[in-house]
C-alpha cells in the first residue's frame, strides 16, 4: 500500500466522481435513470424471479445469445455517443473555435469509443449470433459446455460494466484503444484510466477465450449425424474459423496486457523506456493479437452474408468449397500480416515488403468470396428483403474499404498515410461495411428465429439507408482529409480548409445515428405489432439450413428428433424430398443441462475484482477472487447438472407447434409456387 | 444407433442419432483446446523473455544469479511428479482407488516441493536486489517462471479438490474424466518447464 491509500478504499476517494463535469454527470445520470427504470419496471411487473430463473441463470445457448446481443446494442449506444461527441468536437474546434470538450476528456472519448465498439459492441454481437444460430445449424441441442457459456457471457458483461463504471468513478484511459506504451505506463498515465482498461479487457478476454473453446468443441463434437465438415453451413464454418482465431490470438492479448499491468503494478520493465524495456515489443505483441481480432469479427459476418445470399436468391451458394477454403486461407493469413500496422517502426525494407505482400495476398481469398456472392445472386430470384440490402451494401462498401486497405498495404504509401484520418476512414470502411452491416443483416435475418417475430421491414429499410448513406457522408471526407495531411486523434485544430469536411463528416454521423434509432424503433414496433408479424412457420424466409427446421423461437431442446443430414443445404433437401419434420406418435426423452447461477455470480464478482484492482483495494481483491475460485470449485461438487425431459412433455410441446402446421404448409406451398 | 460412415464424421462426431448425449465426452477435446491456448500464452511470454533477456540495465545476468544445481533438483522434483501422476493414471485404469490416492498424494508433495523451492529462489533473488523491477531481463524471468509457478499452484489446488471428489464418489466416469484432464495439465506443465529449464536456466547460465 503506497502513501495516500487507505486500507478500506485504496486510492478511491469522493474526488474520483467528476461532479464538476456536466457532460459526464449527464451521461451518468442517464445511465442511473435507465437502471432505475428497468429496476422499477421489473419490480412493478413482479418479474424478478422470472428474470433470474429464465435469463440470468440460463444455460440455453439461444437465451445467452439474445443477452449478448442486448449487451451489444446497449454498448452500441454508449460507443456511438462517443462517436457523435468526437465528430461534434472536431467540427466545432477546427476553425478557431475551442469546442466543448477539454483535451483530457476528448482523449478518453476516442479511447472509450474504440474499446467499446470492438470489445463490447462488435464482439458480443458476433458471439451472440454464433450462440443463437450455430448449434441450430448443426442440429445440436445445446453447446458443448453450457455452464461455461453462461460464465463466458457474464465475464463479458463484467468487462463492459467496468468500462461504464469508469465514466462515473475516476476516469477511463486516454491512451487510444490499444494503449501503446510508454504513454500507457505509470510514469505518463498515473491515473486509474489505464487500469480500468486493463482489467475490463482481461476479464472480458477470459470470457471470450472460454467461448472460443466451447464453440469449437461444439462444432467438432456435436454435429447432427451425416453432417461432415464439408456439409456444414458456411456460417458454421466461419464460426469455427473465428473461434480458432480466438483461441490462438486471445492468449497473446492476455499476456501483453498482463505485462503492461506488471509494469504498472509491480514496477517491472517490459515496455518502459528505462530499465531495458522495449515499448515496440508491446506494439508487436498487441497487433499479433489485434490483426487476427479484426478477422475474428469479420469472418463470421462473411458467413452471415453467405447464408443471406443463398437464401434470398433461392439458390445454393455458388462455390461452397472455394468459400470454405477462402475462409480457411484468410484465417491462416490473418496471423502473418500484423506488422502492416506499424510499417513506420523501422523494421527495414525487407520486413516491410514481406508484410506488405502478405497483406495484399489476403485480398485474393476475399475477392473469391465477393465473386461467390455475386455469382450466387446472378440469375437467382433475389428477394430484396432487409438482410439482402445490408448484404449488397456490404459488397459495395467492403470492396472500397478493401481497396484502400491494399493501398495502405504498400509500405511507401503507408509512410505517407500512417496515423492520418485516411487510416480512420479505411478501417471504419472495413468494419462498418464488413462487420456492422453483417451483424445487422444477421440481426434482421435471424430475429424471427430467435423471437418468433419478424422485424418490421419498413423501418429496417430506413435503418439500412441511413447507415449506408451516413457512412459515406461521414467517412469519405476523412479519406480526403487524410490525403490532405490531417492526423488522427486531434481534439483541436485550426485549419479553415478542413472545417467544411469535418462538418460534412459530423452530418454523416448524425445520419448514422438516425439509422441506429430506426433499428431501435424497428425492434420496439415489431414487438408491439407481434400479432401481425408473428412467424408461426419457423421458416419465414424459405431457408435452406437446419435452424429453419424447427419452430420460432425453437423449443429449449431445439429439435425433438435430431435431424439427419445428407447435403449442404440440409433443410432445403428435406423440403424437396418431403422429409420435413412432422408430428411423431412417439418421442424419446431428451437430455438437457440444468440452469445454474454460478456463471452469473462469478461474473458479477469479477466486476468487484476489476474495480478493486483498479483502485488498489487489496482486501476486496482477495475477497472477490476467493469468491470466484470458491464458486467454481463449489460448482464442481454440484452433481445435479442435467435432467431428462420426459417423452410426454416433448410430445405436448411438439403437438402444440404442429397444430399450427396447416398455415405452415400453406405458406410453404405458396413460396414454392 | 446411427454410426457415421464418412471418414471425417467417424473421428469427429460422437453424436448418437437417438437422444442422449452426455457432456462428458466433450470434455477431453475441450480441455485439449484450452491447453493449446495456454501453450500460446506461454509462447508469448517466452517470446517476450527472449527479446528482453539481454537487457540487463546494469543489473546481474543469469550467469551471476542462477544456481544450476538448485534448479536441477527443482526440475527433478517436477519431472518425477509427472512419472508419479502417470503411475496414478495406471492405478485409475486398474480401478484401484487406494493406489490412485497414493500416487496422487506423492505427486502433490513433489509439486509442493517444487513450488517451495521456487518461492525460496524468488525470495533469495529479491533479497539480493535482483527483483523483477531491477531490469527488463529480470521482469521477463520472474514473469515467465512465475506464470509457470502459478499454473503449478493451480494444479495443486485442483489436485486437492480432486482428493475431495475421489473421497466422495470414488472412480466414477466424471472423476475419471477429471483425472484425465488434470493429467494432461500436469504433463503439459512439465513440458513447459523443460522449455524454461533449457532456455532460461541452461542458456542463461552459459
Amino acid at each position: 500500500m503506497s502513501a495516500g491509500e487507505s486500507f478500506l478504499f485504496g486510492k478511491l476517494t469522493l474526488d474520483a466522481v467528476p461532479f464538476h463535469e456536466p457532460i459526464i454527470m449527464g451521461a451518468v445520470g442517464g445511465m442511473v435513470l435507465a437502471g432505475v427504470t428497468v429496476f422499477a419496471v421489473l419490480t412493478f411487473l413482479g418479474r424478478w424471479k422470472w428474470l433470474w430463473t429464465e435469463w440470468l441463470t440460463s444455460v440455453d445457448h439461444k437465451r445467452i445469445g439474445v443477452m449478448y446481443i442486448i449487451l451489444a446494442l446497449v454498448m452500441l449506444l454508449r460507443g456511438f455517443a462517443d462517436a457523435l461527441m468526437m465528430r461534434g468536437q472536431q467540427a466545432m474546434a477546427s476553425a478557431g473555435g475551442a469546442g466543448y470538450l477539454p483535451p483530457e476528456h476528448f482523449d478518453q472519448v476516442f479511447t472509450a469509443h474504440g474499446v467499446i465498439m470492438i470489445f463490447f459492441m462488435a464482439m458480443p454481437f458476433v458471439i451472440g449470433l454464433m450462440n443463437i444460430v450455430m448449434p441450430l445449424q448443426i442440429g445440436a441441442r445445446d453447446v458443448a459446455f453450457p455452464y461455461l457459456n453462461s460464465l463466458s457471457f457474464w465475464l463479458t458483461v463484467a468487462g463492459a460494466m467496468l468500462v461504464n463504471i469508469s465514466l462515473a468513478v475516476g476516469e477511463f484511459a486516454h491512451v487510444g484503444w490499444l494503449a501503446y506504451p510508454p504513454l500507457s505506463e505509470l510514469a505518463f498515465s498515473p491515473g486509474v484510466g489505464v487500469d480500468y482498461y486493463l482489467w475490463a479487457l482481461q476479464i472480458s478476454g477470459l470470457g471470450t477465450l472460454l467461448s472460443g473453446v466451447n464453440l469449437i468443441t461444439t462444432i467438432l463434437k456435436m454435429r447432427a449425424p451425416g453432417m461432415g465438415l464439408m456439409k456444414m453451413p458456411v456460417f458454421t464454418w466461419t464460426t469455427l474459423c473465428a473461434n480458432m482465431l480466438i483461441v490462438a490470438a486471445f492468449p497473446i492479448l492476455t499476456v501483453t496486457l498482463a505485462m503492461l499491468g506488471l509494469d504498472r503494478y509491480l514496477g517491472m520493465h517490459f515496455f518502459t523506456h528505462d530499465g531495458g524495456g522495449n515499448p515496440m515489443m508491446y506494439v508487436n505483441l498487441i497487433w499479433a493479437w489485434g490483426h487476427p481480432e479484426v478477422y475474428i469479427l469479420v469472418i463470421p459476418c462473411f458467413g452471415i452474408y453467405s447464408e443471406v445470399t443463398a437464401t434470398f436468391s433461392g439458390k445454393p451458394l455458388f462455390g461452397y468449397t472455394s468459400m470454405v477454403y477462402a475462409t480457411v486461407c484468410i484465417t491462416v493469413l490473418s496471423f502473418i500480416v500484423w506488422l502492416h500496422h506499424f510499417f513506420t517502426m523501422g523494421s527495414g525494407a525487407d520486413v516491410n515488403a514481406f508484410f506488405g505482400i502478405t497483406t495484399m495476398i489476403i485480398s485474393i481469398p476475399t475477392g473469391v468470396k465477393i465473386f461467390n456472392w455475386l455469382f450466387t445472386m446472378y440469375r437467382g430470384r433475389v428477394r430484396l428483403e432487409v438482410p439482402v440490402l445490408w448484404t449488397i451494401g456490404f459488397i459495395i462498401t467492403f470492396a472500397i474499404g478493401g481497396m484502400t486497405g491494399v493501398l495502405l498495404a504498400v509500405p511507401p504509401a503507408d509512410f505517407v498515410l500512417h496515423n492520418s484520418v485516411f487510416l480512420i476512414a479505411h478501417f471504419h470502411n472495413a468494419i462498418i461495411g464488413g462487420v456492422v452491416f453483417g451483424v445487422m443483416a444477421g440481426f434482421n435475418y435471424w430475429f424471427p428465429k430467435a423471437t418468433g417475430i419478424k422485424l418490421d421491414p419498413t423501418l429496417g429499410k430506413v435503418s439500412f439507408w441511413c447507415w449506408f448513406v451516413g457512412f459515406y457522408v461521414a467517412f469519405m471526407p476523412l479519406y480526403a482529409l487524410g490525403l490532405m495531411g490531417m492526423t488522427r486523434r486531434l481534439d483541436h485544430l485550426n485549419n479553415p480548409l478542413w472545417h467544411a469536411y469535418l462538418i460534412v463528416a459530423a452530418v454523416g454521423a448524425v445520419i448514422i445515428f438516425v439509422g441506429i434509432l430506426a433499428t431501435l424503433a424497428q425492434v420496439a414496433l415489431s414487438i408491439l405489432n407481434h400479432k401481425k408479424l408473428r412467424d408461426l412457420t419457423g421458416d419465414p424466409w424459405n431457408g435452406r439450413t437446419l435452424e429453419w427446421a424447427t419452430s420460432s423461437p425453437p423449443p429449449f431442446y431445439n429439435f425433438a428428433r435430431v435431424p439427419h443430414v445428407h447435403t449442404i443445404d440440409a433443410f432445403w433437401e428435406m423440403k424437396q424430398s418431403g422429409g420435413v419434420p412432422t408430428l411423431q406418435p412417439q418421442y424419446q426423452r431428451i437430455h438437457m443441462p440444468r440452469n445454474t447461477g454460478t456463471g452469473f455470480i462469478i461474473g458479477i464478482t469479477a466486476i468487484g475484482l476489476g474495480f478493486a484492482l483498479t483502485w488498489h483495494i487489496w482486501w476486496l481483491v482477495i475477497a472477490s477472487f476467493a469468491v470466484m475460485v470458491g464458486m467454481a470449485i463449489l460448482h464442481s461438487f454440484n452433481e445435479d447438472r442435467d435432467y431428462f425431459v420426459p417423452p410426454g412433455e416433448v410430445a405436448r410441446l411438439e403437438t402444440e407447434y404442429f397444430q399450427q402446421l396447416p398455415e405452415k404448409t400453406d405458406e410453404r406451398s405458396h413460396l414454392a409456387a | 444407433m446411427n454410426v457415421h460412415t464418412s471418414p471425417l464424421d467417424g473421428t469427429l462426431t460422437g453424436h448418437v442419432a437417438g437422444e442422449e448425449h452426455g457432456h462428458e465426452s466433450n470434455i477431453p477435446l475441450g480441455f485439449w483446446i484450452y491447453l493449446m491456448s495456454d501453450c500460446i500464452l506461454f509462447a508469448s511470454i517466452f517470446a517476450g523473455f527472449m527479446v528482453l533477456r539481454g537487457n540487463l540495465a546494469g543489473g546481474p545476468s543469469g550467469a551471476e544469479l542462477f544456481d544450476l544445481n538448485y534448479v536441477a533438483v527443482e526440475t527433478a522434483l517436477l519431472l518425477v511428479s509427472s512419472l508419479t501422476y502417470g503411475l496414478g493414471m495406471i492405478a485409475m485404469f486398474k480401478k484401484n482407488l487406494g493406489q490412485v490416492f497414493f500416487w496422487l498424494g506423492l505427486t502433490f508433495l513433489l509439486g509442493l516441493g517444487f513450488i517451495g523451492m521456487e518461492i525460496h529462489e524468488f525470495a533469495k533473488l529479491v533479497g539480493e536486489g535482483a527483483g523483477p523491477s531491477r531490469s527488463a531481463f529480470l521482469s521477463g524471468f520472474f514473469t515467465l517462471v512465475g506464470t509457470h509457478g502459478l499454473h503449478v499452484t493451480s494444479g495443486l489446488i485442483w489436485m486437492a479438490v480432486m482428493f475431495a471428489h475421489l473421497a466422495r464418489r470414488g472412480l466414477n466416469a466424471v472423476n475419471e474424466t477429471r483425472l484425465l484432464c488434470l493429467s494432461l495439465f500436469w504433463h503439459f506443465l512439465d513440458i513447459i518447464w523443460i522449455g524454461v529449464f533449457s532456455i532460461v536456466y541452461l542458456m542463461g547460465a552459459a
